[in-house]
């Protein structure tokens, strides 16, 4: 007998369980939102949702309106006082989750909790605008469980159960809809120009900038986040080799570097390159329009365009993971000649600073006149000889910043470096120009690509020499090799922390290969790469039409899978008969076939009157058969077991005649 | 609008016989499958599946894959439970049906002995404006008792029955019609005071044989008898067994309702005394015989008599 019990009315009050994971729901929501919400809002609302919760468990019914209100207000009113407006990423955020948490004080039918479910359903959503790593989607896709296992429990007449056992069928489901989801997502048409303004930059990040400051590498150098991925078509270059050049700067004002963006109609440099290595770069979002790239790039990638530098400007600040793939000459001649602006530029220093340096510049000069290769030479030696070391945090310069690196602290890192030996340079009457970017990285060899973290950032130093162009040196590598050969977490030896350790180091290097795969393949599977999917197949372009056919063909197919499903039955034969049809089949084989209308007992007597060798197995199974059969209501467990055993084992010997 | 909607479905059901088919009447057993379950999206569902398409809106314009990801699992968990809404109720086999007494006016007791292989959650029943949901468990035949209003005496073809399921998320709603082809009795309403039967004749007071405490007679056994009424000794000599009879000393009270003892009265109201009559001889164990216009019932009493009568009452025109 199944109990039935009149369902709830449509305005009757939820049960407790529907509530209770709806408030569950809730806390998810809070804390996917939590890295990026203001703590003491995230603690209010987290202490409004368990207060509410504590208050229902006493009693049902909906918070008063006077309560309502006030908080409704005060909800606005503090987004606005915080952020100043309720339109943009965080405000709306804020605003979303106070709304969800407030909703639960007038939730109490299952209307109400249906309407914040799908309420928390975008609020998951929203928190995913804030990164796509893959540790916060997963966290995301976990508070779907919940809101899948809330609908479930506003249906009627379900058994108690526990916790577990109310999420699971949600994770079953959302297992199940995988294939589809995978399939949907890889063919929804992507947009190349987005229908409203995209969110600002990220400004929080740090990266590479276009300028270069005391200090400002510092944060940079001790952030181990991936900057990109690279990997490449041949052999990776060799360690020392892996300089990417971002940005090219020319401008020193005595205190910062500074790129300054060549005018758009500029020339770009001629090169001469004979050897390319192709390779593809993974970006990760850089709120940056430079793009780095392995030496001199030959051409720029599609949505982006070369700068009279070398350097890689992309149309739009990346602020998605971003995949591009470069040619890049490896041996080259850049600018064989130097015209007279472009070499006055090359060597302006900012007047009335670093007197020593300049006189030391100046008597080089006289010394090895032109010889510009000399003077370098003499200027690295300066360096490899003059006891530097290379530390993160260096003793602070004073106005002459060069002068006092050079021959008084004698302590930093690339940045130092690059920026006083770029000075000597032109103080010797060698034009010189600073670089910044990536050198170095971890070579990924389980999954074949170079991971290049922020902490491989580096700067260093093109001098232009006559007959070969700018030429890169780099002066770090003159005062502590290993920077270069081995990667900056060698040069700095022991100033780094613990959580550095080596097997840590590779532990996360291991995990990189997820977040690689993660970022290549989901978040940066953009509009163009998605029109070039189909390219191993032999379809260059797969546009938005053949898009939608595919989109019709895999709905069919989902369709008729799903259907396949759906109208799938299990077939429950009774075990006994169908041991019998089995002893059938099998006396079939031998020639005794079972006539319509006869019952077991004739046939199989029939049969072993037939086969005179099997009588006495025949007589025992059909004995068996009767007693299970007719004996009891339901066959006894261990006597099918064994008569259906007996079936199988039963074999029609071959007579010979 | 109620009424163009009605008379839209009327006139749908008159064009697409196909439609509604299963709408008619039909034979036990009944069971529920692709052609006869419907499946059409709830108002949440369609809020929901508007949700969706902002949700996606959004992941696109802001280039968002991870955000896309999830829309994309919601819309097909979403599409699978339309899947599962439609598994919930496909195979369901209505194998028999038993109604309980009740009188008019009350409610009448169904009981519908559903077989099912598989497990089941949520199940509604629609039955007239009463609702029922019940789950059944796998691999067995499961009695779901649901109460029918009941309003007139007679036999009573049962009403057509919505059985639906929004299982699992409330997004679809899985329905199919139940008209079993079989109808039901409702015993009439008895009135609620009026004169007691009238004592007519010889026959309504008699000595009969009554169990009492004085032996009275022997005769043979019948089963049923009690054991204790055996008369052992003396069976001993005889073929059979034999049963003491013990008589009431007192006068044993019969009655006999007839319908031709309430001259004058309206048919129904007729109905509603003799309704009253049996109820209270059933109450005060009093034997009573009932004379029907059509049909006669011996002398008797029990429950079985009683429902005997009742249903001689009940399919009076």
């Amino acid at each position: 007998m199944t109990a039935t019990s009149p369902p709830p009315a449509s305005d009757a009050p939820v049960s407790s369980r529907a509530f209770d994971l709806l408030c569950l729901t809730l806390v998810l929501v809070l804390g996917v939102h939590a890295p990026h919400l203001p703590w003491w809002l995230s603690v209010t609302l987290a202490l409004l949702l368990a207060w509410r919760w504590l208050q229902r468990r006493q009693r049902t019914g909906r918070v008063p309106r006077w309560l309502k209100l006030p908080l409704l207000a005060g909800l606005t009113l503090t987004v606005v006082a915080t952020w100043g407006s309720i339109f943009g990423r965080e405000p709306g955020a804020a605003l979303a989750v106070g709304l969800l948490v407030l909703k639960l004080l007038e939730t109490e039918t299952a209307r109400d909790v249906r309407v914040g479910v799908s309420f928390a359903c975008f609020a998951l959503m929203a928190a995913l605008l804030f990164g796509q790593s893959l540790t916060s989607t997963l966290l995301v896709a976990l508070g779907l469980l919940p809101v899948l296992a809330t609908l479930r429990a506003l249906e009627p007449a379900q058994p108690a159960r526990n916790l577990p056992r109310q999420l699971a069928p949600g994770g079953v489901l959302l297992l199940a809809a995988l294939p589809l989801t995978l399939v949907a997502f890889v063919l929804v048409p992507r947009l190349s120009t987005p229908l409203w303004g995209a969110p600002g930059a990220d400004q929080a990040r740090t990266g590479l900038s276009d300028s270069m400051s005391p200090g400002n590498f510092t944060q940079l150098l001790t952030d181990d986040s991936p900057a990109m991925r690279v990997s490449f078509a041949g052999a990776p270059p060799a360690h020392e080799l892996r300089y990417f050049r971002a940005y090219v700067m020319w401008r020193y004002d005595g205190r910062r570097w500074q790129h300054v963006r060549a005018p758009r109609d500029a020339a770009v440099a001629p090169l001469q390159a004979d050897t390319g290595i192709d390779y593809r770069v993974t970006l990760e979002p850089s709120q940056q329009r430079m793009l780095p790239a392995l030496d001199v790039p030959v051409i720029a990638p599609a949505d982006a365009r070369l700068t009279a530098d070398h350097e890689i400007l992309a149309a739009r600040a990346v602020t998605q993971a971003l995949s591009y793939t470069l040619r890049s000459a490896v041996r080259y001649q850049l600018q064989p000649l130097l015209d007279e602006a472009t070499r006055q530029r090359a060597l302006l220093l900012p007047a009335r600073f670093n007197p020593r340096t300049l006189a030391l510049g100046a008597q080089w000069h006289e010394r090895y006149g032109a010889n510009g290769a000399a003077i370098v030479r003499a200027g690295l030696g300066l360096l490899e000889d003059g006891d530097f070391r290379y530390t993160l945090s260096p003793a602070p310069l004073g106005r002459d910043a060069v002068d006092d690196f050079l021959f008084n602290t004698r302590e930093g890192f690339c940045e130092h470096y690059a920026s006083s030996f770029t000075v000597l340079m032109r103080a010797a009457g060698v034009p010189a120009r600073v670089v910044t970017g990536y050198q170095g990285g971890y070579w990924n060899r389980q999954a074949h690509y170079l991971l290049v973290r922020n902490s491989d950032a580096h700067a260093w130093t093109e001098v232009w020499l006559a007959g070969r162009g700018w030429v890169r040196v780099d002066p770090t590598a003159a005062a502590r090799p290993e920077r270069v050969t081995q990667g900056a977490a060698a040069a700095i030896g022991d100033e780094r922390g613990w959580y550095h350790s080596d097997w840590l180091q590779g532990a996360r290097n291991h995990w990189d290969i997820v977040n690689r795969w993660w970022n290549q393949g989901v978040v940066g599977f953009d509009a163009l790469r998605q029109r070039g999917m189909l390219t191993p197949f032999g379809v260059r372009d797969t546009d938005t039409r053949l898009l939608a056919i595919l989109i019709a063909f895999s709905a069919v197919l989902f369709m008729g899978i799903g259907l396949g499903w759906a109208l799938w039955r299990r077939r429950h034969d009774d075990p006994l008969r169908a041991a019998l049809r089995e002893l059938e089949r099998k006396l079939a084989r031998a020639g005794v076939n079972r006539r319509v209308g006869e019952g077991p007992q004739v046939f199989l007597s029939r049969a072993a009157r037939a086969l005179p060798a099997h009588r006495e197995a025949l007589a025992a199974l059909t004995s068996t058969y009767l007693q299970l059969r007719y004996g009891q209501d339901v066959p006894p467990a261990e006597p099918l077991r064994a008569f259906r055993r007996a079936v199988r084992n039963f074999r029609v010997a071959r007579v010979v005649k | 609008m109620g009424a163009l909607l009605q008379r839209v479905a009327r006139w749908g059901e008159r064009r697409l016989p196909a439609l509604t088919r299963y709408r008619r009447a039909e034979v036990l057993p009944i069971e529920l499958h692709r052609r006869r379950i419907y499946i059409v999206p709830t108002g949440f569902g369609t809020g929901f599946a508007l949700l969706l398409l902002v949700m996606l809106a959004g992941a696109l314009n802001y280039a968002n894959n991870a955000a896309l990801m999830l829309t994309c699992l919601l819309g097909a968990a979403s599409a699978t439970s339309m899947l599962v809404a439609f598994r919930n109720l496909d195979g369901l086999v209505l194998r028999q049906l038993h109604a309980g007494h009740a009188v008019a006016g009350e409610p009448l007791e169904l009981t519908f002995d559903l077989d099912s292989p598989r497990a089941r959650s949520a199940i509604r029943l629609d039955l007239g404006s009463a609702r029922h949901a019940f789950a059944l468990s796998a691999g067995s035949v499961a009695r779901v008792t649901v109460a029918m209003a009941t309003t007139h005496r007679g036999r009573q073809a049962l009403p057509r029955m919505r059985i639906w399921t929004t299982w699992p998320l409330g997004m679809f709603r899985a329905w199919s019609w139940l008209h079993p082809d079989q109808s039901v009795l409702v015993w009439p309403r008895a009135e609620l005071a009026g004169p007691p039967p009238q004592a007519q004749g010889n026959h309504s007071e008699l000595t009969t044989r009554q169990p009492g405490e004085e032996l009275s007679a022997l005769r043979e056994y019948r089963p049923g008898d009690p054991q204790r009424h055996i008369a052992w000794k003396i069976s001993a000599h005889h073929e059979g067994l034999l049963v003491k009879e013990f008589a009431q000393p007192q006068r044993q009270r019969q009655w006999h309702l007839d319908w031709r003892q309430m001259p004058g009265l309206d048919a129904e109201v007729r109905i509603a005394r003799l309704a009253r009559w049996l109820g209270e001889a059933q109450a005060q164990r009093i034997e009573c015989s009932l004379w029907l216009p059509g049909e006669e019932i011996a002398p008797g009493s029990g429950p079985h008599h009683y429902a005997q009568c009742m249903d001689a009452l009940a399919t009076l025109p």
